[in-house]
């Protein structure tokens, strides 16, 4: 399949009055078309900053994006002036939030605000963006959606909301929809609803998927591609089967020991992880996850191990994975 | 966790409802919230009880009931064959010595003007006469216990991390020795690796120390792990509970049937969306639930009865209560 996104050694850091914070370490990547790409980690590892680096919405100052190329559909993103990135952001990469209740606009109606996107991106008129507005809310399964579109965001519930959110980023049928934590602030039940809607809209419609999460369970349910991060930067990649069947790297195998599976037998102990993530003010010169990992040897302190593609298509950054593959296959 | 069959708790119709108030001069108080209704379950002396539910279905509310930090509205919590309702203010802050409660939120739940010897020395000021240095050592004899550093007396909650924050609340709540434990949600606001950390804490201290847990969070496979028996809660009703394996291979209720089956699975051969049971819709609001049984708008069971008729909270099978017309025992 064709390249959709490729990303060059991205870097991106924020100037603090502790000093600069290395959000995001150097990480190449590329996405296919059609795609389903999951990126988990933990608060802080970069998840969010990058894909807010891929769409250019990284605040500068504090915010900066140091080195690399987003190189989208053949064209660097990063050498795109602020006209030519507007029209690339929700219409060839739609991005929805983790707080639907934010990233709505409280004083205008819910389809006000779709059709503003359609309008702009589509030069559709008031009533073309109308129907088509409907007609959005009607495929993310909002009932009544010819009512509802009048109504204003304070009307309708979370998953709703995030129902909205999703047929606004849907308008313009995006090459790429990035979801950042679309259901963390939601219940379970509404979660498996709007994981469902979007992974059916992506077989649909044939748009590639980003989705960040810090839940394991969702990507490896629905994700092609799973990119593990750790301290801004990726410290493994591979399909699904390679993550979660022959995980390679320590903080990943510490991840997994962390998740109670739902059949485990009475009395199991959950196997953490022990510290903290480092500074990323004060990053560590070896491997980043060296102070926290139970296979660390004395080299893995003093020089920081890159991702490497180990098996067809599992990269891993670990200077000892072949010690430890024969305890991460199951 | 060895059960031992004696009721510490025992929670009988207890009712929690919250007056919605309107208009300024004459506050009619024209509807409640019914936030906790009629509720009856047992504690049983060191077992973990696991209380699980979506957002505003009164499981943390049912907590602060039990500890009496809301007033019920109508139901008795005998305690040890206390009942606390009728207990005079004096007395019920001598029993609250043996009832302690952990929190959801780190951030929110320590004092920002404290340090950390006086916010785990507060409930020793309240309930004993140990003189300064009696409470000194009592503190860092708690700080060790919970893993942290016994110097970190005198420092701040800023300079912590969350998890470490949350060790300090399970410090506060040790200090008087209790009884039980009701935590409420204290993991979820951790990441992953902290949270299998703080589990494991909990976990160790009950085996130590012989507490006994009510377990409230929103998280299934986090509940499963750690409780022995567990209580489903929907709009303010329990509708399930069972032992934490009974209840997990053999749900009586459609609703806990599809909060299990909500459940990502962090492993790809067993995640399969195509067998999951998904709701319709959202839970309904508390102020003017659905006649009949509460979950009639979401249930994919539901006949005329379930229209008609409240279910009764019957044991179907031993030891087994659930709340359903259509429940039967295999």
């Amino acid at each position: 399949m064709e390249a959709l996104l490729k990303l060059n050694r991205l870097q991106t850091r924020f100037h603090t009055e502790d000093g600069i914070v290395q959000a995001v370490n150097g990480i190449s990547y590329t996405m296919k078309k059609g795609e389903v790409l999951g990126v988990v980690g933990e608060s802080g590892c970069g998840k969010s900053v990058h894909a807010l680096s891929i769409m250019r919405l990284i605040q500068i100052p504090p915010g900066e994006i140091a080195d690399g190329e987003i190189w989208f559909e053949g064209r660097n993103l990063l050498d795109l002036d602020e006209k030519e990135m507007r029209q690339i952001r929700g219409h060839d990469i739609a991005m929805v939030f983790q707080d639907p209740m934010t990233s709505l606009n409280p004083v205008y109606t819910v389809g006000f605000q779709i059709v503003e996107v359609l309008k702009l991106h589509k030069n559709m008129t008031e009533k073309e963006g109308k129907v088509r507005a409907i007609q959005l809310l009607d495929l993310v399964g909002i009932p009544d959606a010819k009512k509802r579109i009048d109504n204003y965001p304070h009307q309708f519930s979370g998953g709703m909301r995030q129902r909205a959110m999703i047929a606004m980023a849907l308008s313009c049928e995006p090459k790429l929809l990035i979801a950042d934590e679309p259901t963390t602030a939601l219940d379970v039940t509404i979660q498996a609803q709007i994981v469902d809607l979007v992974i059916k809209l992506q077989e649909e419609m044939g748009m590639a998927v980003m989705w960040i999460t810090h839940d394991l369970g969702i990507v490896a349910e629905m994700a092609q591609t799973i990119n593990v991060m750790y301290a801004g930067f990726i410290i493994e990649r591979g399909t699904a089967h390679d993550i979660f069947k022959r995980t390679l790297h320590p903080y990943t195998i510490g991840l997994l020991g962390s998740l109670p599976t739902i059949d485990e037998a009475p009395g199991t102990k959950l196997i953490s992880i022990p510290g903290l993530p480092p500074d990323l003010v004060d990053l560590p010169q070896g491997c980043p996850f060296y102070a926290r990992c139970v296979y660390r040897e004395d080299h893995c302190y003093l020089n920081r191990p890159s991702l490497e593609e180990v098996e067809d298509g599992h990269q891993v950054a670990c200077w000892r994975w072949d010690e430890i593959l024969p305890e991460g296959a199951k | 966790m060895n059960v031992v069959n004696s009721t510490l708790v025992s929670v009988r119709n207890l009712r929690k409802y919250f007056p919605v108030k309107r208009g300024i001069l004459f506050n009619r108080q024209t509807k409640f919230v019914k936030a906790v209704d009629d509720v009856s379950f047992d504690i049983y002396q060191g077992e973990t009880l696991g209380l699980v539910g979506e957002t505003g279905c009164g499981k943390s509310t049912t907590g602060r009931t039990i500890l009496h930090l809301y007033k019920p509205t109508s139901g008795e919590v005998l305690f040890n064959n206390v009942d606390l309702t009728d207990l005079p203010e004096t007395e019920l802050r001598n029993m609250r010595q043996r009832m302690q409660m952990i929190f959801q939120d780190p951030y929110a739940s320590l004092n920002p003007r404290m340090t950390v010897g006086s916010i785990i020395s507060a409930p020793l000021d309240v309930h004993t006469e140990d003189s300064r240095k009696e409470k000194r050592d009592r503190v860092q004899e708690l700080l060790k216990i919970v893993g942290l550093n016994p110097d970190f007396v005198n420092r701040y909650p800023h300079e912590f991390s969350g998890g470490q924050r949350q060790r300090i609340g399970i410090a506060r709540a040790l200090a008087v020795n209790p009884d039980l434990i009701i935590c409420d949600e204290p993991i979820s606001s951790l990441d992953v690796s902290i949270q299998a950390q703080v589990v494991n804490l909990l976990e160790e201290l009950q085996e130590k120390l012989g507490l006994t847990y009510l377990f409230i969070a929103h998280d299934l496979s986090m509940v499963r792990h750690i409780s022995d028996r567990m209580a489903v809660m929907y709009l303010g009703k329990i509708v399930e509970l069972a032992d934490r394996n009974e209840i997990y291979l053999r749900p009586l209720h459609p609703y806990t049937r599809a909060l299990m089956s909500a459940v990502p699975i962090p492993d790809p051969d067993k995640a399969s969306r195509t067998e999951r049971i998904l709701l319709k819709g959202d839970i309904p609001s508390p102020i003017n639930p659905p006649k009949g049984c509460n979950f009639n708008t979401r249930c994919p069971m539901a006949t005329d009865i379930c229209f008609i008729e409240e279910p009764d909270y019957r044991e179907l099978a031993p030891k087994h209560y659930v709340a359903c017309h259509h429940a039967k025992a295999s």
